[in-house]
């Protein structure tokens, strides 16, 4: 069948099964976009910003186990998507983003609405490819959908010019990819995992750290089965959330920055460490010095080999995919009868029930003011702990990932890695859309919801009923909190002055607005915000302003170095 | 420690600019780089010499190895290994240094590959190290220009770097 470029784009995306495109039109995709019209296969979400069409299609991929897809016209349809990519990058999200170019005869000429976006995009991609002909345009994408879910995953970009796009071919969607420099090892070394477990079995104070490849790999269950059997304590790391119930016991919080006292106390003095899916980031363990003090045995199981030994040398690395090599250890643990030393763990348990008997994170509630934690349980209660919750970066997204407890995989959706600012909303909506009839709330704060607050237009048209808890403290929070900290008091270009009136705002786009002030109405303004089930609600708490987030670890300190609370300081 | 990298990469647009875009962008730092396609022209082969630590040097290969073009990866320094380097070198020669010249271009078993009445350009092929060794040798007043192709490098005997 004898297809032009555009018609072939969309054939390609519809055999992917792509069911929403995230998209902004211009210039150079005109063809694409007249082929979408002509189609009802794939839906197209029009956005009001790339940078939300790029957000929107990650978090449609984080909600799920798909490939999330966005599609961005030339020049600064790709300039504004860059931020989208480098977030979806930093957190391995498989993503397919393609981009119009200008028609090749006049590419390198400054043409108007060119940048070389293969060269802009580079270092935040997995991969990107330009297309100059179209007979490529089939392999091409294919591959790209290809790399973008196996392996680590990663977002992978796919540029066409416009020329291209209207040329014609005959059509074959490839049923394949083989390529000689990309084959991704899957399953784990046998000798390693037979070491691993033999370690796990004799060890006395051991622990498990577990990070975002488990909510990639889809492991959560077969983790939760290891850890259970095991009899383990584990921690979950912000991007690991849900990867193991918070609600058992054997879960510690949080580890690292904004992490628990016992999580934090557990990872430094075990003498064996299992890290899964997870890469020794500087806000989980601190000053790595300060870490490698206390010497314990390491396994560290990840399907990036350069995510091994990069911040921290490991004992036994084990390069592979994480369900893989989970599965074999769980088949090893059950097919023996010896068992960690009971003893030696119940001196273990009690030394971190005292850790935890700190009470990491009881906070003073009040009567008067609203504390941003306590908005957070409600949220939790309300829910029943059930609901997808999107976060912007700040105190906010911590508040939230330390009081909501994830049972479930994929419910957690926040920019770990680069921590932009403004992915909250268009993460709700992705999510949204993946998820029809789910609770899906974002809880955001005055400063990150007006990054993107352009999209509660986007949730309108496409009648997405997210409910926005805006923690609104009327200040960068967590920059006021360092300035507070660290630089004297100094706030400097740390409040927001000239809010708007966020509940009126929202009425202003044709949605539901509240203003909650008092402690005594966020319980009921959160019911009332989930029982409208068709509208989105803007919930606009009035939070103490000056309330910090605890325990912290200072940058640069070691793990276990905490300021637990204001009397630390 | 100095480090002689060996790649084979798909021969594609672009390829070239994400390995040494990985080098800039993780603060690795390369002493040289060459690269010419193979016999095979749909793929490439590349020799980086770089200096870290092993730490380091882990790090460049499985970064490299990560690179979707990138199809092979060896330290060639971990083994026995050849490197040879071609520099062409244009010196004044006149008078007396025109014999002196000659003589030393004799001694490091170099080529005079273009002569006028006042010049020569000379053609040295060796390790890196026997180069600079010529260029300690005369005199550095003479020197017009020089033009380096950085390292090449391959395995001794059976170390055998192909798909
Ligand atoms: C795009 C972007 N710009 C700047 C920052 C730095 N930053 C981190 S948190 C923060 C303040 C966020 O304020 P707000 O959204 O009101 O949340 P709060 O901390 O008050 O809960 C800033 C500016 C960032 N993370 N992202």
């Amino acid at each position: 069948m004898v297809l032009t470029g555009a018609e072939i784009v969309i054939r390609c995306l519809q055999e992917e099964k792509v069911e929403y495109l995230f998209g902004y039109p211009g210039g150079a995709v005109l063809h694409i976009y007249d082929e979408l019209f002509k189609q009802e296969k794939v839906r197209h979400v029009l956005v009001r910003h790339e940078q939300a069409a790029v957000h929107a299609a990650d978090a449609y991929a984080r909600s799920t186990e798909r490939v999330g897809c966005a599609l961005v016209t030339s020049g600064p349809g790709v300039t504004n998507a860059v931020t989208g990519i480098a977030t979806a990058y930093m957190d391995s999200i498989p993503m397919v983003i393609i981009s119009g170019q200008v028609p090749t005869a006049v590419i390198g000429q400054d043409a108007f609405q060119e940048v070389d976006t293969v060269g802009v995009t580079r270092p935040c991609v997995k991969h990107n490819m330009l297309v100059k002909d179209v007979k490529d345009i089939a392999a091409t994408i294919k591959k790209a959908f290809h790399i973008a879910a196996s392996g680590r995953p990663g977002p992978v970009l796919v540029d066409i010019p416009k020329d291209v796009t209207a040329q014609k071919c005959e059509f074959v969607y490839p049923k394949t990819v083989s390529m000689r420099s990309y084959n991704p090892v899957v399953k784990g070394h046998t000798g390693q995992i037979k070491k691993a477990v033999q370690l796990l079995l004799e060890a006395k104070r051991p622990m498990v750290y577990a990070g975002g490849g488990v909510i990639l790999s889809d492991s959560a269950e077969k983790l939760t089965k290891l850890v259970k059997a095991l009899g383990f304590p584990i921690t979950n790391t912000l991007m690991g959330l849900g990867g193991f119930p918070a609600t058992e016991k054997q879960s510690l919080g949080m580890p690292g920055m904004h992490g628990t006292y016992e999580a934090n106390m557990a990872m430094q003095y075990s003498d064996v460490l299992l890290a899964i899916g997870t890469r020794f980031d500087d806000r989980v363990i601190g000053n790595p010095a300060h870490f490698a003090q206390v010497a314990r045995k390491i396994i560290h199981i990840d399907i990036d080999p350069s995510s091994i030994s990069k911040r921290v040398k490991v004992d036994v690395p084990i390069v592979g995919n994480v369900g893989d090599v989970l599965d074999e250890m769980i088949k090893l643990v059950e097919g023996t009868s010896e068992r960690p030393d009971a003893e030696a763990l119940s001196t273990w348990w009690k030394q971190i029930d005292e850790w935890r008997a700190r009470d990491c994170m009881k906070y003073k509630n009040s009567d008067e003011i609203i504390k941003p934690q306590f908005v957070i349980q409600k949220l939790w209660e309300v829910t029943k702990g059930d609901a997808f919750i999107t976060s912007d970066v700040g105190q906010h997204q911590m508040w939230a990932a330390q009081y909501y407890k994830f049972d479930k995989p994929r419910r957690w959706l926040n920019s770990g890695g680069l921590g932009t600012m403004g992915v909250g909303m268009p993460y709700a909506m992705g999510c949204q859309l993946a998820h029809p009839g789910s609770p899906v709330a974002c809880v955001t704060g005055e400063a990150s919801i007006q990054m993107n607050i352009q999209e509660l237009s986007t949730c309108k048209q496409y009648r997405l009923p997210i409910k926005i808890v805006n923690l609104n403290n009327r200040y960068l929070g967590m920059v006021r909190q360092w300035q507070e900290f660290f630089h004297g008091n100094r706030y400097s270009e740390s409040y927001m002055d000239s809010l708007p009136n966020f509940a009126k705002l929202a009425e202003a786009y044709g949605h539901v607005g509240l203003e909650i002030d008092k402690p005594s109405d966020v319980e009921g303004a959160l019911r009332e915000a989930f029982k409208r089930k068709n509208d989105l609600v803007f919930l606009d708490f009035k939070i103490d302003q000056t309330e910090n987030v605890y325990p912290m670890v200072q940058g640069g300190k070691g793990l276990t170095e905490m300021i637990l609370s204001a009397e630390d300081l | 420690m100095r480090h002689v990298i060996s790649l084979l990469l798909e021969n594609e647009a672009g390829a070239l600019s994400r390995v040494s875009n990985m080098f800039s962008a993780r603060g690795y730092n390369i002493e040289s780089l060459t690269v010419a396609p193979t016999e095979d022209p749909s793929m490439s082969r590349m020799t980086i010499v770089s200096i870290g630590s092993d730490d380091v040097i882990e790090q460049i290969t499985k970064q490299l190895n990560k690179l979707v073009e990138v199809v092979k990866v060896v330290d060639l320094s971990e083994a026995a290994h050849i490197e040879r380097e071609l520099m062409l070198i244009k010196v004044r020669a006149t008078g007396k240094d025109r014999e002196e010249m000659k003589r030393m271009a004799d001694i490091f078993r170099g080529r005079i590959i273009d002569v006028t009445e006042s010049t020569y350009v000379i053609e040295l092929t060796g390790a890196a190290t026997k180069l600079d060794s010529f260029l300690e040798a005369i005199d550095k007043s003479l020197i017009l220009e020089t033009v380096r192709t950085g390292v090449s490098g391959i395995g001794r005997g059976d170390r055998i770097l192909r798909i």
